[in-house]
């Protein structure tokens, strides 16, 4: 018997070559189970072969297999081409379940703002599983995947993974292409993969990462090494202030990231308070001018003149207002509107502009702390999984459950988020930044602690 | 009124380079394929896809910009252009803003009266449009009902140059296209035919009391499809302007759409709508930072540009004939053919005239063989000369037999012709000598005729002339 909710991708591999269990049984053991969760938007047949099944968030352009990002606009899509990561993935063998579901253009929290419906958290059905790769988060925790791969705009991995408790790195921005993914806003999105352990983490980061011909803003990426250390010998911890100590932030949230990093202190990791005042201060609302306003630019293309949805129009104004009105929904209208905003002549320097110079800020006390940590840590997300519902009315307090993870991703820094314990029952995630390049950081220092923490992965009820 | 009004030209000018691939993907860039057979996931703006820039297309762009003595950044910015339209399927076009890769250059443009200095605002390379074809239920129709869009010129990689408000008449708006063309052509980076577009010039133009340093308002020139002709609407526009306000008017900034092949009719006018644009930094590609070696080696591939040879060989001819020679693409045939003996003054002659009527590319000229035909012209036939001309550029192509194609200067094979053309016409020969020198040309005519064009005409004058006077 496979135990889906268990297995790592690492102990599939192992079970495969020996050939204890065949690529066929595999496979089914994850497709066979009900998606009560809502976790894909679609799911395919086996293709046949022997590799490690994979789950792919719908952002993710599949050749042949139908990509809606989540959005009505895209609900007839079908790409002709792959996205270089899921190219990567096939020249892997990796097989393909399904692609998971999203917030309409990965724009959300919580996949409340997919246009299918939101998925459900894995600990708690009637919780969101976090956005916008709640889909993957949830396919990952709850058995219906080994593995997964999101895309992170402003913690868009680490969130999902924070409040489904598993892995979730979001790589340096450059480290992995983004040709093929449907963009949201491109000097922010990176794919990341979402495991069930660091070092499936890992190595499905190899899988995807490096320099691709399509993607000028990829780079050369430093070889992955496969964590296997127990201990934190001479790492250097910084706790930044304000990312642990924000208002809004649990109590049990804090409790159990406090512990994590006593926990490091006791593996031998040097622990040091830092501080990123303005990085934290001014994230949310200078990520909320810059993802905004290249997401205006990034959808215009849904016009209904190529692909897509197409609504009737008397010309061809008529034509793409109607199929934007008819397409698009809530939230990628607000950010449209505000962007488009922020990018008008006699507000761009006001608004844009800023923010662009805010950004070279946050950069810059970014490198100052990692002058003399080699990687900070704080709670990934402020609260644990809140209810559906709850704040699908209020876009600011929505926003605001990105405050941690934002101002690292307005930096291009890497992230990783640990699962490090529970509060009311319910997962906490603990978030590693490093500098540009530390992902083997990150996933060294994310295993001593995986592997001292004990986390058990699999939701309660379902154990 | 030239002395009381100045005008105010500016020029905005569009080139389509030639590189075998498209500006952001590996379409091939070029006429000929069927509808939308030329696309692909990125130029159709498929989801997920990214622009990758092509290598050629910004160095020739920097190349141009040398010629252009412009500033070669060492950082140039592509931005997003933003606008709605169907022959823009991203919705935006990336294009380049306020940092663009060429700017602050000049050109000098030859005149009769010295070089006039134009500046180069800047050249920024950017990707064109697809094709919009209108067409009504059955086809193409004014007032159309549907639009048809081919995308296989969309993301075709252009130049685009904007000159400084320099210019001050049509003459040297003309003089600089041309020079600009040959530049273009020259340097090998774009066909640069009007009449296919791919190079493609709008003007602006106002009006200002001379000397005053003020900028009026403007209106735009748009769709003009040949040189003479910007010169004739650039003529005409500065006219109307003068017109309105010397009538106490004003002048409205708008666009004027002339019509191609019908450039006699009034233009279609157009006010200027204010488009916000919303230029923001393309985020899917990184600076271009070329290198200083990369931008020297192209330096170096730059021969003697047309406007400088314009200047050298009005030294020997006139600027008029310099001028034809270097913007016809003919001056390095004929600097080949003084070189090889031909006389420089007869030479620019044949070649601005006969040898362009025969339509020869001057490149594949064998410019000795050419030359010992121009030293010969006066005494080969002119129909055995056009011949050869037009035969200059086949390979193994020789003077030898047309040059065995003396004309007959002997008298003694003249005079009974001669004799016989005369007593044919005894009327016109009585009224020749009676005075009427005109009905010379007349006999002279006919005995060429009767020669097949082979009679020497000097000789033939000479002896009519005996003949009649009965000398
Ligand atoms: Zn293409």
């Amino acid at each position: 018997m496979i135990d889906a909710l268990r297995l790592t991708a690492e102990e599939a591999k192992k079970l495969l070559d020996a050939r204890e269990i065949s690529g066929a049984e595999l496979f089914a053991a994850y497709a066979e189970r009900d998606d009560d969760l809502h976790a894909f938007l679609y799911r395919c047949d086996d293709p046949g072969g022997d590799g490690i099944p994979i789950a792919l968030k719908d952002v993710i352009g599949t050749k042949g297999v139908p990509t809606t990002a989540g959005s009505k606009i895209l609900e007839s899509y079908l790409p002709v081409y792959d996205a270089t990561v899921a190219a990567n993935c096939k020249r892997h063998g990796l097989r393909l379940l399904g692609k998971t579901n999203t917030d309409e253009f990965a724009m959300g929290s919580s996949t409340e703002n997919s246009a299918f419906g939101p998925s459900r958290n894995p600990w708690d059905p009637a919780r969101v599983p976090g956005g916008s790769g709640g889909g993957s988060a949830a396919a990952v925790s709850g058995g219906l995947a080994p593995w997964a791969l999101g895309s992170d705009t402003g913690g868009s991995i680490k969130q999902p993974s924070a409040l489904c408790g598993n892995v979730g790195l979001r790589p340096t921005y450059g480290t992995v292409s983004r040709f093929g993914v449907v963009a949201f806003a491109s000097s922010l999105d990176q794919v990341g993969p979402v495991a069930k352990n660091v070092r499936d983490c890992a190595y499905l980061y190899s899988i995807i990462a490096g320099r691709d011909a399509n993607d000028t803003t990829t780079v050369e990426v430093p070889e992955v090494e496969l964590p296997t250390a127990q201990d934190l010998k001479g790492m250097r911890i910084g706790v930044p202030t304000e990312m642990n100590e924000a208002d809004g932030i649990e109590p049990g949230v804090s409790a159990a990231v406090r512990k994590a990093i006593e926990l490091a202190e006791s593996l031998g990791a040097e622990v040091g308070e830092c501080s990123l005042p303005r990085s934290v201060d001014y994230g949310v609302a200078c990520y909320y001018l810059v993802a905004p306003a290249e997401a205006s630019s990034n959808l215009a293309r849904y016009d209904g003149a190529r692909y897509g949805l197409r609504s009737d129009g008397d010309d061809f104004r008529e034509m793409v207002m109607a199929t934007r009105h008819d397409g698009l929904g809530d939230e990628p209208k607000r950010r449209i509107m505000i962007g488009t905003y922020a990018l008008s002549s006699g507000y761009y320097d006001a608004y844009y502009g800023k923010a662009q110079r805010v950004r070279t800020m946050i950069r810059r006390e970014h490198a100052e702390v990692f002058e003399k940590f080699d990687l900070i840590v704080s709670p990934t997300s402020p609260t644990v999984a809140f209810a559906i519902g709850e704040k699908a009315g209020n876009p600011l307090a929505m926003y605001l459950n990105d405050l941690l993870t934002i101002p690292s991703c307005m930096a291009g820094l890497p992230g990783l988020n640990i699962p490090c314990g529970l509060s009311e029952g319910l997962p906490v995630g603990l978030q590693l930044i490093g500098p540009q390049f530390a992902e083997n950081t990150l996933f060294r220092a994310g295993h001593a602690l995986e592997q001292a923490l004990g986390f058990d992965v699999v939701p309660e009820r379902l154990r | 009124m030239s002395e009381t009004w100045e005008p105010v030209i500016g020029l905005e000018i569009h080139v389509q380079l030639k590189t075998e691939t498209k500006m952001f993907c590996r379409c091939r860039n070029g006429f000929g394929g069927g509808p939308n057979t030329q696309t692909c996931p990125v130029c159709l703006a498929f989801p997920g896809a990214l622009p990758v820039p092509n290598r050629r297309a910004i160095e020739e762009a920097i190349k141009l910009g040398l010629a252009l003595d412009c500033t070669i950044a060492a950082r140039a910015v592509f931005h997003r252009k933003n606008y709605f339209y169907p022959d823009n399927p991203k919705a935006y076009q990336i294009s380049q803003y306020d940092e663009p890769l060429c700017s602050n250059g000049r050109l000098a443009v030859p005149t009769a009266d010295g070089d006039v200095t134009i500046g180069i605002t800047r050249a920024h390379l950017e990707e064109d449009a697809a094709k919009n074809v209108h067409v009504a239920a059955s086809g193409r129709l004014h007032g159309a009902t549907a639009t048809l869009v081919d995308f296989n010129r969309c993301g075709t990689p252009l130049i685009e140059i904007v000159t400084e408000p320099d210019i001050h008449d049509a003459d040297t708006a003309k003089r600089f296209l041309q020079l600009l063309r040959q530049t273009v052509v020259e340097l090998d980076l774009s066909d640069a035919e009007l009449e296919k577009g791919s190079m493609r010039f709008d003007v602006n133009v106002s009006v200002r009391p001379a000397g005053s340093g003020e900028l009026r308002t403007r209106t735009e020139l748009k769709n003009m499809n040949s040189f003479n002709f910007a010169a004739k609407g650039i003529e005409r526009e500065i006219a109307r302007q003068i017109g309105i306000y010397e009538a106490g008017g004003e002048v409205q900034q708008e666009t004027l759409h002339f019509v191609p092949g019908e450039e006699d009719s009034p233009p279609i006018r157009s006010k200027e709508e204010a488009q916000d644009y919303r230029y923001f930094p393309e985020p899917d590609l990184v600076p271009v930072h070329p290198p200083a070696a990369l931008v020297e080696r192209l330096r170096a591939e730059i021969g003697e540009l047309p406007g400088a040879r314009i200047g050298r060989i009005a030294d020997t001819l006139s600027f008029y004939d310099a001028d034809v020679l270097v913007t016809g693409g003919l001056d390095r045939l004929w600097s080949a053919l003084v070189g090889a003996g031909a006389d420089a003054k007869e030479a620019a002659n044949v070649l601005s005239n006969q040898f362009v009527a025969a339509g020869v590319d001057p490149g594949t000229v064998n410019a000795a063989e050419l030359a010992k035909l121009v030293a010969a012209r006066a005494e080969i036939p002119r129909a055995a000369f056009d011949e050869a001309l037009s035969k200059a550029g086949d390979a193994g192509f020789a003077a030898g037999p047309y040059l065995e194609q003396k004309l007959v200067a002997d008298a003694g094979e003249l005079d009974p012709v001669i004799e016989r053309v005369i007593a044919a016409s005894p009327g016109q020969a009585e009224q020749f000598r009676s005075g009427k020198e005109g009905l010379l040309g007349f006999f002279v005519g006919q005995v060429m005729k009767e020669t097949g064009g082979k009679a020497d005409p000097r000789i033939v004058n000479e002896r009519v002339r005996a003949k009649l006077s009965g000398t």
